[in-house]
Formats: structure tokens, C-alpha cells, sequence
């Protein structure tokens, strides 16, 4: 009862403030509630059992990827940018993939795969050393693939920065 | 279980009660009399020129930024592996593989490095 309650105040945020990220016109307005949201996302994880989980969502998203967000709006035009709105030309585009997706999203959540394989809430928090021996020894290749991502992804990066700062 | 965690929530609630208090009680305690020279940005005495928001910071601040989240990921993972390293049956592989994995990721620091990624200009 306690724990719907707590739930439904974090989603209720969470929401509100990712409408704020869409409907705000300053960028750096839209980065911070954005940090709101993430850390109401951090707060269900809780809920879920999965603290690792909740403090990497503020280590990693509200700590570095918020940072990268804010550096990249730093380095845009923020004047020029209040100003643009999303392009006419492609609002129809907008409004005729918002229904798709959000009926996606209702069949995915009121079909049966949530319900019929038997994905129980977990119950017992999920431990650090569970999460360590699973990544392992059952998903010890996809560990290391994970190397190789986060290497192309810095190459890439600095490729694609370098034209700039030359 | 959840229950431990209340006060974490409790004292962010309470933080941000008090910096919003701070700021009304202030608002209203203060006396407001605001003029055109008080209200202009102060640069070392100089008449200020043009916007700061215009976009004058370097792209080198994004390439910090990324090499950041990158090793920020590698430490998340670095978290798991330092739990399980008492467990004798699996601590030798484990250890084996996080140092291929910080190998890899080293690989990408030094082209970083080499490419002058790390140079501040």
C-alpha cells in the first residue's frame, strides 16, 4: 500500500517532468528537468529491488551523461535555439507516429508478455554479488563485447570531434 | 527491506524543502530596489559586451565529456567485479577478464592520447 503510494508519486513526477523536458524552450531548462526525471526513474528502481541499479542510473546518467548533455547545449547557440521551433514540414510526421508508437507501448503493456511467462517482482533485493557472479560466468562474452562498444564509441567520438578542433 | 531507505528520501525531501525556504523567506524579508547599472553583469569593471549564451565554449569540453561517461561505465563495472573477487572458484577468470576489459578500454585512451584528445588548448 505504502510502497503504491510512493510508486505513483515517483511516476507522477517522473512524467511531469519529462513533459517539462519536451515543452520547455530553453535547452538548459529542459537538461535540468531531465535530471528531475532521471532521478524519479532512479527512485522505481529502488522500488524494484534493484539499488545497483538505482545508483547507476545517478552515477551514469544524471552524473556523466547530463554532464555531456549540458556541454553539448554549452556549445550550441542557446538564443538561436529558443527560437527554433520543431520544423513545420516535418510536424505531420510527428503527429502520425505518436499514436503508433503510444498503441505499441499499450499493447506491449496490457498484452500478454508481461503476464503469461511469469516475470514475478522480485521480491528479495538483487544483490551486487549476484549481479558479479552472473556477469561472469553466464554473460562473461557479452562482458567483454561491452569493451569493444565503449572503444568505438570513443573513436568514433574523437573522429567526429577532431574535424572540429583542427 | 525498503524501509532503509526512507531516509535518504527524507533527507533529499528536507534539502529541498529548505533551499526553497531559504529563498521565499528571503524574497519576502528583502528589501527590492531594482535599478538598470545594479542589475547588469559586473566584469572586472568593463561595460560587458554581447551574450555569454551564445555558444562560445570550445568542442573540447564534449570530448572530455565522452571520454568521462566511458570511464565512468567501466568503473560501474568495476563495482561487481570487486564484490565477487572472494569467491575463489570464479576470482582467477574474473580477474583475468577485467583486465582484458581495461585493456581494450586502455587501447582507447592511448589513441585519445595520441590523437591529442587530452590536450588542452
Amino acid at each position: 500500500m505504502a510502497e503504491k503510494f510512493f510508486f505513483l508519486m515517483f511516476a507522477v513526477v517522473a512524467v511531469g517532468s519529462a513533459l517539462a523536458v519536451i515543452s520547455l524552450k530553453n535547452p538548459v531548462h529542459s537538461a535540468l528537468s531531465l535530471i528531475a526525471c532521471l532521478l524519479q526513474v532512479a527512485a522505481i528502481f529502488v522500488l524494484l529491488r534493484s539499488p545497483f541499479l538505482a545508483v547507476v542510473q545517478v552515477f551514469i546518467y544524471v552524473g556523466a551523461v547530463m554532464v555531456l548533455f549540458l556541454f553539448v547545449v554549452l556549445v550550441l547557440n542557446i538564443k538561436k535555439a529558443q527560437l527554433e521551433t520543431f520544423p513545420k514540414g516535418r510536424r505531420w510526421f510527428a503527429y502520425a507516429i505518436v499514436p503508433v508508437v503510444g498503441i505499441e507501448f499499450l499493447a506491449v503493456i496490457f498484452g500478454k508478455s508481461f503476464t503469461a511467462t511469469g516475470y514475478e517482482a522480485a521480491v528479495e533485493e538483487v544483490k551486487v554479488a549476484t549481479l558479479g557472479r552472473a556477469l561472469f560466468t553466464e554473460y562473461l562474452f557479452p562482458f567483454e563485447v561491452v569493451s569493444i562498444l565503449l572503444l568505438a564509441a570513443m573513436v568514433g567520438a574523437i573522429i567526429m570531434a577532431k574535424k572540429r578542433w583542427d | 527491506m525498503l524501509l532503509s531507505y526512507l531516509p535518504v528520501l527524507m533527507m533529499i525531501g528536507f534539502v529541498t524543502f529548505l533551499g526553497v525556504a531559504v529563498l521565499f523567506v528571503s524574497s519576502l524579508l528583502r528589501p527590492q530596489n531594482p535599478y538598470g547599472s545594479k542589475l547588469s553583469p559586473w566584469e572586472c569593471g568593463m561595460e560587458p559586451v554581447g551574450d555569454a549564451d551564445i555558444g562560445h565554449f570550445r568542442v573540447h569540453f564534449f570530448i572530455i565529456a565522452i571520454l568521462f561517461i566511458i570511464f565512468d561505465v567501466e568503473t560501474l563495472f568495476l563495482f561487481p567485479w570487486a564484490v565477487i573477487l572472494a569467491d575463489k572458484s570464479i576470482s582467477t577468470l574474473a580477474f583475468i577478464e577485467m583486465f582484458i576489459f581495461i585493456g581494450i578500454l586502455a587501447v582507447g585512451l592511448i589513441y585519445a592520447w595520441g590523437k591529442g584528445a587530452l590536450d588542452w588548448l
